[in-house]
């Protein structure tokens, strides 16, 4: 059985301590970001995609399941919340539930589907679905088609929090992307996770030792699948739009990118990637469609080359878990 | 009932495109383990490349030479694109891959989107096919009868030659055990490089065959591989004939749908796919990956 990533440099004491003052630096660092004079819109879409990518990495990096289709619980969530935002006229809590609800639901039905099946055939069935789900957009009225649903009340959070301010919303959106890491960061170290390390390494193993890994992977498809989704409600709040280049396959290469060049299976590595791609397309956008070709290339370099990605190379080279 | 059958011509038509593709996605992952994310990709340079070659004002070479020439220029491009990156991940996991044959075709489809943005370019039947015939039931334009009776041609030469040659038991016997074939003198490596070649070819083949219906866009592969993977989830890689039929009967399935309830035409193909997933999971003709 070949690996796909190497986190197994592990003493669990000193990873742990590792991890937290790296978490520490990470949330420090993101809070001041509104007195750096950093524009705080890069920084909050930055975060949006960075819970993606590491909702992304969760099934990836620890079970083993490339999803080629993540896109599509990004732009459901969005849908709905922007949905339940405007036409509803719901507070902003929950409209976020309403979008995270949506991505929870699709991810049950997605994912009993995609699950089936191993490797590279679930890659192929999750882009396959996403790809149904982006026709699916395509036609039904509430999406508006090409247009998108533009527009969206940003409102008053628990009718406190106005999130019209950039500073506010910049705090909420922070908060909800370090409250989805941790999480993520629970998961992972649970005794769940490590069943799902232990799948990922050898499934007929994990299998002979009595653990129902079907259900193990099912469980890490609908957590992964329902953070992506919370991913998508924060975004609407910071684009006020939601449209069809959410649910597009595009989107979905471009998480698979940010996490690949972070590092898969690397707990920082996705964060890293998010902003190093969302940096990338916002300096390089006068450069059209070349961007796209710089994205491929990156893709085949850090395949060829680079497969531990940037934290994944650093965590190696100081033999730390990062 | 001429709509009906139009439109079962055109199921037809894509058919042959989903069986062409599909056929050399599988033969591809049965020799290099990978599935040619670029495979859309090369399936649009074929067809650019015969656009080349017609439009160039010193060659001006025309469709019937394009049809042999696209597939030979394209199925180098592979070759050389194989033994450069491809061959460097033997023995890593499959998803590495997708990964960077999916890096491959955003280069390919990025760079022809920069030079020829990202609408149709037309091009032409060539004369001997212009035209129709009145089947008495229906009128069928020459071409559209010519693209379906070719490839299908095709696709059972390739099955012929994989199946029941020398080469072909080469091939398979390759697939099984790389190493146990080499240890009897058999170059594997090249056979590998060639196999890429043949199925890219393929594509390339499809491309051109494609140019004068579907006009030549730089995306004109993009979402047809989409549509070629959820093919080959339905079908299963295991065989070669396998890949054929469903590529062929989906399509037709496609046409039905088009005719019947247009607006599920773009979905049914993943519909089908969740269907079947859900009654045999390993797919129609495949074996268990």
């Amino acid at each position: 059985m070949t690996v796909v990533t190497d986190n197994t440099l592990k003493a669990p004491p000193r990873a742990m301590r590792d991890e937290m003052i790296v978490f520490v630096v990470m949330a420090l660092l993101l809070a001041s970001v509104p007195f750096t004079g950093i524009y705080p819109f890069f920084v909050m879409q930055a975060l949006c995609f960075a819970l993606l990518a590491c909702a992304f990495n969760l099934l990836i990096g620890y079970g083993g399941l490339l999803s080629f289709g993540h896109a599509m619980f990004l732009g459901t969530a969005g849908y709905c919340s922007a949905h339940a935002l405007k036409v509803w006229g719901l507070p902003p809590e929950l409209g976020i539930l309403v979008g995270v609800a949506a991505a929870f639901a699709l991810s049950i039905v997605t994912g009993y589907v995609s699950i089936r099946r191993q490797g590279i055939y679930f890659s192929m069935i999750t882009l396959a679905l996403s790809q149904l789900l982006y026709f699916i957009y395509l036609q039904v009225p509430f999406t508006h088609g090409e247009d998108g649903i533009q527009g969206i009340p940003q409102g008053h959070l628990l009718g406190v929090f106005d999130l019209s301010k950039p500073t506010v919303l910049y705090y909420v959106v922070l908060l909800g992307f370090l409250g989805g890491f941790l999480l993520i960061y629970r998961i992972i170290n649970s005794p769940f996770g490590e069943v799902l390390k232990a799948i990922r390494e050898n499934e007929p193993r994990a299998i002979s030792l009595g653990y129902r890994t079907d259900q193990y992977k099912f469980l890490a498809f609908i957590l992964s699948g329902t953070l992506a989704g919370f991913a998508g409600s924060l975004k609407v709040f910071v684009a006020q739009n939601a449209s069809l280049t959410d649910v597009h396959w595009s989107m979905s290469g471009e998480v698979v990118l940010m996490t690949l060049v972070g590092g898969l299976g690397t707990i920082f590595g996705p964060v890293v990637g998010a902003f190093v791609i969302i940096a990338m397309q916002q300096y390089l956008a006068s450069f059209g469609q070349w961007v796209t070709v710089i994205q491929g290339a990156i893709f085949v370099i850090c395949v060829l080359t680079f497969r531990r990605g940037v934290v994944g190379e650093i965590a190696h080279y100081f033999r730390r878990s990062l | 009932m001429q709509a009906l059958y139009a439109q079962l011509l055109v199921g037809l038509i894509n058919g042959s495109f989903y069986a062409l593709l599909s056929l050399g996605l599988a033969v591809i992952f049965g020799m290099l383990n990978i599935i040619n994310f670029a495979h859309g990709a090369l399936y649009m340079m074929g067809a650019f490349v015969a656009y080349f070659l017609l439009n160039n004002d010193y060659l001006s070479i025309g469709y019937w030479p394009a049809l042999i020439i696209a597939p030979i220029v394209v199925g180098i491009f592979g070759m050389i694109l194989e033994r450069t990156m491809l061959q460097w991940l033997t023995g890593l996991d499959h998803l590495y891959g997708l990964l960077l044959t999916f890096g491959m075709a955003l280069i390919i489809q990025g760079v022809f989107q920069n030079y020829f943005g990202s609408s149709g370019l037309p091009y032409a039947i060539p004369d001997q096919l212009r035209g129709g015939m009145n089947l008495g039931f229906m009128f069928l334009p020459i071409y559209r009868g010519w693209v379906v009776i070719f490839s299908l041609v095709v696709c059972l030469a390739t099955w012929f030659l994989i199946e029941k040659t020398r080469l072909g038991a080469y091939l398979r016997a390759a697939t099984e055990n790389p190493t146990l074939v080499r240890a009897f003198g058999i170059n594997v490596p090249r056979m590998i490089t060639l196999t890429y070649g043949l199925g890219v070819g393929l594509a390339a083949l499809a491309g051109v065959l494609s140019a004068p219906i579907n006009q030549v866009r730089p995306l004109m592969g993009a979402d047809l591989i989409i549509v070629v993977f959820a093919v080959v989830v339905i079908g299963g890689m295991g065989s070669i004939m396998g890949s054929i039929i469903t590529g062929f009967a989906l399509g037709v399935i496609e046409g039905l749908t088009k005719y019947f309830y247009p607006e599920a035409s773009n979905t049914v193909v993943f519909v089908l796919m969740v269907l079947v997933l859900l009654v045999k999971p390993t797919g129609l003709t495949g074996r268990a990956a």
